[in-house]
C-alpha cells in the first residue's frame, strides 16, 4: 500500500501539467504531431486511391484472362465441381501450403508467449478450474448431443469440399468449435485422453509433410509435362478431383488441431 | 440489394459503431459476436455459403470464446463469488 501510494505521489507530480513545464509543451508538442500525422497519413491515402484505376472499366487489371480460364476449363483440369475449390487447392494451391503453416506458426508463438513451466502449470490448472462449474448438468447435457453433430458436420464439409461449399478451413474449424464445446463441458481430463502435446505434433507434423509432399509431386509433373498418376475420377464422385481430397483433410487436421490447441493454451499455458 | 439485405446492413453498422461504443468489454465481445452473425447471414445473401460458414464457426465461434479467456485471464469478467454479489449490487 504504501508503495503504490508513493508511486501514485510520483506519477501525479510528473504528469502535473500544471506545474511541469516540460509536461506542458510534451503534451502540446505531442497533440500537434499526432493531428500533423494523421492529416499526412489522409493525404497519402487519398492520393495513392487517385492513381487507382476507375471502376469499371475494361483496362482494371482485374479484368484479365486467368478468371475466364479458371471458369472454363477448371472442372475439366482439376476435376472439382466447387470451382472455388479447385483454384485454392490446385492452381494456388502453394499459397494454401503458406497458409497452413502461418497457422502452425501462429500456433508456436501462442506457446512461447503463453507457456508456463510445470509447477507454474499446476496452480495456474487449479485456479482455472476453481470458479468452473463442477458439473454443469445443462451444459454437459447439450453437449452430449450437439457436440456430435458439429463434429460429424465438420466432417462433412471436409469430405465434400470439392463437390460442394466449405472445405479444409472451414471445416477445421467448425471441428475445432466442437471440440471446444467439449472441453468447456467435460473439462480437461476427458479430452487428455485422444488429444495431447504428442497428438497436436503428430498430426500437424504428418498433415503438413503430406501436403508438402503431395503437392511438390503434382507441381514437378505439371511443370515438365510428366504423366500424373493421380486419376482425376468422375466429376461429382466423392473420390474425385485427384489430390484436392486428402488435401482437404489434411488441411482441416491441422486448423482443428490448431484451435484446440490456441484454447487449451489461453486457458492453461499449454496442452 | 434486397431488403432484407438493407436491414442486415443496417443493423451491421449499429453494432460496428456499438463495439467501440460499448463500455463494457463483456457487451463488446458479444456484439462483436452477433456482428460476425450478420456478417455470416450476409455472405449467404451474397452467394459464398463457404464464407458464411467460416464467418460462423471463426468469427462468431472461436474468436469470441478466445476472447472470453483472455477477459477471465486478465480479470476483466468479475468471477462469480458467493456472496459477492450482493456487495456489486449495493454500489
Amino acid at each position: 500500500m504504501r508503495h503504490e501510494k508513493e508511486r501514485d505521489a510520483i506519477l501525479d507530480k510528473v504528469y502535473d501539467s500544471q506545474r511541469n513545464v516540460e509536461m506542458k509543451i510534451f503534451r502540446k508538442l505531442y497533440h500537434v504531431t499526432s493531428i500533423v500525422f494523421c492529416l499526412f497519413l489522409i493525404a497519402l491515402l487519398l492520393v495513392t486511391i487517385s492513381w487507382l484505376p476507375a471502376s469499371g472499366t475494361v483496362e482494371r487489371p482485374v479484368n484479365n484472362e486467368v478468371s475466364s480460364r479458371y471458369i472454363e476449363k477448371g472442372l475439366e483440369e482439376t476435376g472439382a465441381i466447387n470451382i472455388v475449390a479447385g483454384m485454392i487447392l490446385d492452381y494456388r494451391a502453394f499459397d494454401t501450403l503458406g497458409e497452413s503453416h502461418v497457422l502452425f506458426v501462429a500456433t508456436i508463438t501462442v506457446l512461447v508467449l503463453l507457456r508456463l513451466n510445470k509447477t507454474e502449470k499446476h496452480e495456474v490448472e487449479i485456479n482455472d478450474r476453481q470458479f468452473e462449474p463442477k458439473n454443469d448438468t445443462i451444459l454437459q447435457f447439450v453437449a452430449t448431443f450437439l457436440v456430435p453433430i458439429i463434429i460429424i458436420f465438420g466432417i462433412y464439409i471436409i469430405l465434400n469440399g470439392h463437390l460442394g461449399p466449405g472445405g479444409g478451413f472451414s471445416g477445421g474449424a467448425v471441428i475445432g468449435a466442437g471440440l471446444v464445446l467439449y472441453l468447456n463441458a467435460f473439462g480437461f481430463a476427458k479430452t487428455e485422453r485422444f488429444f495431447t502435446e504428442k497428438t497436436y505434433k503428430g498430426v500437424c507434423f504428418f498433415s503438413l509433410s503430406f501436403y508438402c509432399l503431395a503437392k511438390s509431386y503434382s507441381f514437378y509433373t505439371g511443370a515438365n509435362h510428366l504423366h500424373s498418376v493421380i486419376p482425376k475420377g468422375t466429376p461429382g464422385a466423392i473420390l474425385s478431383s485427384g489430390l484436392i481430397l486428402p488435401l482437404n483433410i489434411a488441411v482441416g487436421l491441422v486448423v482443428a488441431c490448431t484451435i484446440y490447441a490456441f484454447y487449451a493454451m489461453f486457458r492453461k499455458g499449454g496442452f | 440489394m434486397t431488403a432484407f439485405q438493407g436491414i442486415l446492413m443496417v443493423f451491421l453498422i449499429i453494432c460496428a459503431v456499438s463495439v467501440s461504443f460499448s463500455k463494457n468489454l463483456l457487451n463488446s465481445i458479444l456484439i462483436y459476436m452477433s456482428f460476425s452473425l450478420i456478417m455470416s447471414m450476409l455472405w449467404i445473401c451474397l452467394e459464398s455459403p463457404d464464407l458464411a460458414i467460416t464467418e460462423a464457426a471463426v468469427g462468431a465461434g472461436i474468436t469470441s470464446v478466445l476472447f472470453f479467456v483472455t477477459l477471465k485471464k486478465i480479470h476483466a469478467i468479475e468471477t462469480a463469488k458467493p456472496g459477492k454479489k450482493e456487495e456489486k449490487d449495493s454500489e
